[in-house]
């Protein structure tokens, strides 16, 4: 199967600020891709490029084989766009928004019509189709929404933070929609979130920090990467705990705000060791294995707070 | 749009029509656009004739103009203006709520997103304009077939000047507030200095000439002449007048394109 993205050397700034420094990627046919990273890690910057709403300083970017800036125009036909604020004309019906925007995709007449049915049907929003959008709830417009972005088949979907503003009912009931609509149409998926359980659920995940991949992989991959488990042990004095640590085990420690965390293969006979010999400078030693939220701190070195600092 | 050297975008014209339409279902659902793109004039109108018309003598004017029949054309200046604002005020909603992006990352050329939002303001301001004119017969206004189109004619330039010219600010604008500022400082100036309520020849030289320069004067001027033209009363200089009111849509609709189509290669943020 060819890759229906191909990211290579991609560069942007935004005067001296660098906002993406030199990314690349793939994205396979069918598969659900995760963009994660804090905010201003510079997503959102790669998602405008993507969708053809910015030009890339540097690098290219390819859909479909068609170059983002170049082929502007054809790599438009091939992309469903779910925008974090959310796109549909509330002062118009779900049916009427999805023909609007089926005609900017050049469809009419019975085909579109057919479409529209189809489309709402799919994301299971068709009882509601001739109600104003304003009187739908906000997991509802994003189905009706993601619904108006599949009208024209497109092979990438590409969906920027759609959880913004759900409750997590509606988050779960997006995720079975995106997962159905790989399985029955094949459609490709990238999607940016700062959400680790949402990540979770990507076939693999990119992560971006500071304007770089960090590291790009499945997520069991990712974790199991990290090698056996991780303690994390809340201190006072994290810094001369760490060393303190250190030089006992030969592991690797990190420091996190007022946290050590330790990656090990033996976690449990370690944080015996550990209890012994520093227990009363502990206020918590917790035992885990390793999340995604590990894998952030572990490859970036700071902790992943949904914001970048 | 240079850059795209394989046509893919879909036709300039289902895209045109379907943003065209989208202003008519808008407007037609939110009544208070219509009360205050068209009551507001009305007032306007009716205080400026009946109250200050009464106790102003035009310098120069025809004895048998009264100020009601002299600032009718400027009423419908006036609406054209206020309806071109309301409309294209919506613009920095639609940017801010996600609508445009949607708009802009579909495969549509920029010229046919410019030309759907510019000619849907224009409809609604023209219709709403028209249905004011039909009140001008209230002013003595005969309304012979001429008249009428000419005016039509005219009013359709008007407003699809005003417009572009409104969208063309709102596309800048990071907030409604911002638009309000722009309006007062600029637009509101353009109108009153236009001719539409008092003649340039009686004004002081420095507002003589700040209308002279204002294109809104000749749009107003040839709106005057279009709806007196069957009324046997004479306004000079009508060809320059058209001259300049189709130079300045020209140039407004070229001005916003060449903004649309730019922008959408930056960031918009």
């Amino acid at each position: 199967m060819s890759d229906v993205v191909v990211v290579d050397g991609l560069r942007h700034q935004y005067g001296d600020r660098v906002a993406l420094g030199g990314i690349s990627f793939k994205v396979p046919t069918g598969e659900i891709f995760g963009l994660l990273g804090p905010n201003g890690g510079g997503k959102t910057t790669l998602f405008r490029i993507l969708t053809t709403l910015l030009a890339p300083t540097g690098g290219t970017a390819a859909i479909c084989d068609h170059d983002v800036v170049r082929e502007r125009a054809r790599v438009r036909t091939k992309l469903g766009v779910v925008f974090q604020s959310p796109s549909l004309d509330i002062h118009l019906r779900a049916r009427e928004n999805l023909r609007h925007s089926g005609h900017l995709y050049g469809l009419s007449g019975r085909d579109l019509e057919d479409r529209i049915e189809q489309s709402l049907a799919r994301l299971r929003v068709l009882d509601r189709a001739d109600d104003m959008v304003k009187t739908l709830s906000g997991g509802l417009r994003r189905r009706v929404e993601i619904a108006k972005c599949m009208l024209h088949r497109p092979a990438l979907l590409i969906l920027d933070e759609p959880s913004t503003g759900l409750d997590p009912g509606a988050r779960l009931d997006l995720w079975r929609n995106l997962q159905e609509l790989v399985q029955a149409e094949g459609t490709t998926i990238l999607i940016t979130t700062h959400f680790m359980d949402e990540a979770e659920r990507c076939g693999r995940v990119a992560i971006l920090n500071r304007g770089k991949l960090v590291v790009t992989g499945g997520p069991p991959e990712l974790k199991s990467k990290l090698g056996g488990d991780c303690i994390t042990i809340e201190t006072d004095e994290a810094v001369t705990l760490r060393d303190a640590i250190e030089a006992r085990f030969s592991c690797i420690t990190m420091v996190v705000g007022d946290a050590v965390r330790i990656e090990t293969p033996e976690a449990s006979s370690m944080m015996s060791q550990i209890m012994e010999s520093f227990g009363s400078r502990i206020r918590s030693m917790t035992i885990g294995k390793p999340t995604l939220e590990d894998v952030f701190m572990h490859h970036t070195g700071h902790r992943f707070d949904g914001d970048a600092s | 749009m240079s850059n795209d050297t394989n046509a893919v975008t879909v036709g300039w014209w289902l895209p045109t029509w379907t943003l065209w339409r989208r202003e008519m279902v808008r407007f037609v659902r939110q009544r208070s656009r219509l009360i205050g793109a068209f009551g507001t004039p009305l007032v306007f109108w009716v205080i400026m004739g009946n109250g200050i018309g009464r106790s102003l003598k035009l310098p120069g004017a025809d004895e048998t103009l009264s100020y009601l029949e002299y600032s009718f054309p400027g009423a419908i200046a006036s609406i054209l203006m206020f309806t071109a604002i309301f409309s294209t005020i919506s613009i920095i909603d639609d940017r801010k709520d996600g609508f445009m992006q949607g708009v802009l990352a579909a495969p549509v050329s920029r010229m046919s997103i410019a030309l759907g939002k510019v000619l849907g303001a224009t409809t609604l301001a023209v219709g709403q304009a028209l249905v004011f004119l039909c009140f001008g017969t209230a002013a003595g206004i005969h309304l012979h077939v001429v008249t009428f189109l000419a005016s039509f004619g005219v009013m359709v330039l008007i407003a699809f000047s005003l417009t572009s010219l409104g969208f063309l600010i709102a596309w800048r604008m990071e907030s409604t507030q911002g638009f309000h500022a722009v309006m007062n400082l600029f637009l509101m100036p353009m109108l009153i200095l236009s001719g539409a309520f008092f003649p340039p020849s009686g004004a002081a030289k420095a507002m003589y000439y700040a209308m002279m320069l204002n294109p809104m004067t000749y749009g107003v001027t040839l709106l005057r002449a279009a709806i007196y033209s069957g009324n046997g009363i004479h306004a000079d200089g009508w060809p320059a007048a058209l001259a300049v009111s189709l130079g300045f849509a020209v140039i407004m609709f070229w001005l916003l394109i060449r903004t649309v189509t730019r922008e959408s290669t930056q960031a918009i943020q």
